[in-house]
């Protein structure tokens, strides 16, 4: 058996398959088909300061080999968070990654403050939800933008930082480094691309708040060609994702330069994904005489 | 454990009308746990998600499910054959809550008819069944439905079948001796029960549908909007908090 153990930022993982943030809420759910510690870590629903009610329904539209959402960050606030799931999350033996978003720099300043006086192990910092009005997205899409941002918060971040990064840019290596220069310790892609879907019989667009975020296999493909060059542009850790399924999905993701990876979508498909690509990952591991599933990352011939 | 992820054998596969399919999907342990109202989620080959149908019926080992065809899922579902395995989370969500001693009134409409059979023979002999249908041809379950309860009632909209119009009609003569009040079908035929039983001041239950992903509670996609007791409303999430909702509490 390899090693599948991996360090990101100074933080160690257990294994690269991260659950990503929105897909698998606080984890509980989930919790009842394995125990969460099968993950190596579980990135929580997007948090923010202040309880948000989310967006009106449908918030849900299938696409080919894929799917839109647009739940617009609905989540009980950080102190809710903190009171209610934080102590449970624990105890599963999992590496704990707080999703943050906010209106606000301030809004995000803060939540690092606050989040920082816990027990989570790392921050992953949302600015690049497509769904809701104000916030998210607009922090995410220009270099001058991402690094303010990241400048800001890193003066009140006590944990390792993680920028998760929107693949609805020009250039998203630039945004990358911009993120590396203000301070982040790793960067987190691909968030979902903008998409949109009309019922044909209504003419009404499937989802109510007209665009949704895409994610699944049909975003594949982009998203090794974003890590691709994000790994070329920095030196910090990239973790990888965006339609990842299968085991031979999270082999090639890490060979485009992803030190760890996040799988989201697929877990509606299959829960049991994350313990069918560990295994799938390990007899690989085995089969090419590799000890250690660090090797795999960056290791795309070119 | 609460809820799977597990195979099960389509043991029958029945095609009742022209779209359809009636299901009994084998698997001991599933259809030990599962309750009238709940659902369960297909995974359907190349689709990225699941198809939430609701429980039609439990017999032994055996869980029913009858669906129509609407798009590729149901398309894709209704060619499986007999004999394949077949993958489902289930049982999801909150059923109905049934008093076995209260006159219960079980109102299906269209293809929300199939998860009142399981509801309805708890109920037995205090149940009263109402189905609705379009014509005679899109009827569906009546033997089931026999079998388990004392009364059955059928409307068809154009008459050729039981009662000319909808299950509302033959409700106004029901509702007044009725303890409860439990349907399933399109939202403006549950908007105008909810009505009435919200005049004749009996408790409703109705079980909505909506667009979901994880099924289980967790990306909170299958948002329904709520009425706190404030009158606020708020999301609350058909595959966690529902199928089955307190129709007072539903933002119509
Ligand atoms: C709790 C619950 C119980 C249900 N029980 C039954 C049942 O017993 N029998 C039955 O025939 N149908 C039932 N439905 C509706 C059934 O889920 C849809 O008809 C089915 O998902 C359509 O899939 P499709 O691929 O054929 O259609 P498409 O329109 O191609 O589906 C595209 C996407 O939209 C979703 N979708 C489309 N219509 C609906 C809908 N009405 N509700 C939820 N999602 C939808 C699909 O799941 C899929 O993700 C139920 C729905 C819910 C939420
Ligand atoms: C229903 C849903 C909700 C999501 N919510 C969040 C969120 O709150 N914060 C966030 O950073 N990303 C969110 N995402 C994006 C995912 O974390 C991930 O970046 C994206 O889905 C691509 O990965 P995948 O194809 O494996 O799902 C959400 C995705 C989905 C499908
Ligand atoms: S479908 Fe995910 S919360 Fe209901």
């Amino acid at each position: 058996m390899a090693n599948l153990g991996v360090d990101i930022a100074g933080v160690h993982f257990n294994n690269p398959i991260i659950a990503a943030s929105g897909t698998i809420g606080f984890g509980h759910e989930y919790s009842e088909f394995y125990p969460l510690s099968v993950l190596g870590g579980i990135s929580c629903k997007g948090t923010t300061l202040k309880e948000r009610p989310g967006n009106p329904p449908p918030r849900i539209a299938e696409t080919p080999m894929g799917m839109l959402n647009a739940v617009g960050l609905q989540n009980p606030g950080v102190e809710h968070f903190i009171k209610n799931d934080l102590e449970w999350l624990k105890q599963q033996n999992t590496v704990i990654i707080a999703n943050v978003a906010g209106s606000t720099q301030e809004d995000y300043c803060k939540m690092a403050e606050i989040l920082s006086d816990t027990d989570i192990d790392m921050i992953e910092l949302n600015i690049s939800c497509p769904n809701v009005k104000e916030g998210g997205v607009q922090f995410g899409t220009s270099c001058e933008s991402v690094g303010t941002i990241t400048k800001a918060v890193r003066k009140y971040c006590q944990k390792p930082l993680i920028i998760k990064l929107s693949p609805n840019v020009a250039d998203i290596a630039e945004i990358a480094k911009a993120a590396e220069s203000e301070g982040a310790d790793a960067v987190s892609l691909i968030n979902t691309l903008t998409g949109m879907r009309i019922d044909i019989h209504t003419r009404k667009p499937i989802i109510k708040n007209i665009t949704g975020g895409m994610s699944g296999p049909a975003v594949f493909p982009v998203a090794v060609r974003m890590v691709y060059q994000v790994k070329n542009a920095v030196s910090i850790p990239v973790i990888g994702m965006g339609g990842i399924s299968t085991w031979e999905d999270a082999v090639e993701m890490m060979m485009a330069g992803a030190d760890a990876i996040q799988i989201g979508t697929v877990l509606f498909h299959d829960p049991y994904a994350p313990i069918k690509i560990a295994d799938g990952l390990n007899q690989y591991l085995d089969n090419h005489h590799m000890t250690s599933v660090t090797e795999l990352t960056k290791s795309v011939i070119v | 454990m609460k809820y799977d992820a597990q195979d099960c054998i389509l043991v029958s596969k029945k095609q009742l009308t022209s779209t359809v399919y009636d299901f009994r999907l084998k698997n001991q342990h599933l259809a030990e746990i599962t309750k009238p109202g709940q659902f369960v989620q297909v995974l359907v080959p190349g689709k990225t998600l699941r198809r939430p149908i609701s429980v039609c019926d439990v017999e032994d080992d055996i869980i029913r499910i009858v669906f129509e065809v609407r798009g590729d899922g149901t398309r894709i579902m209704s060619e499986m054959n007999v004999n394949d395995k077949v993958n489902i989370i289930a049982p999801l969500g909150r059923g109905f809550d049934i008093d076995k001693e209260k006159k219960t009134i079980f109102i299906g409409g269209g293809i929300g008819v199939p998860p009142m059979l399981y509801s309805a023979r708890q109920a037995g002999k205090n149940a009263v069944v109402i189905n609705g249908f379009r014509n005679k041809d899109a009827v569906i379950l009546s033997e089931d439905f026999e079998k388990y309860v004392s009364r059955l009632i059928i409307t068809t909209d154009d008459g050729s079948c039981g009662i000319h119009g909808f299950v509302t009609q033959p409700l106004e003569d029901e509702i007044h001796t009725a303890e409860m009040i439990c349907a399933c079908g399109p939202l403006p035929m549950l908007k105008n029960i909810a009505k009435m039983a919200k005049e004749h001041g009996v408790p409703c239950y109705v079980s909505l549908e909506q667009r979901m992903a994880c099924g289980i509670g967790a990306c909170l996609g299958c948002a329904v909007a709520v009425k706190r007791s404030d009158n606020e409303t708020f999301f609350q999430h058909v595959c966690k908090d529902g199928p089955v909702f307190n129709a007072e509490e539903v933002d119509w």
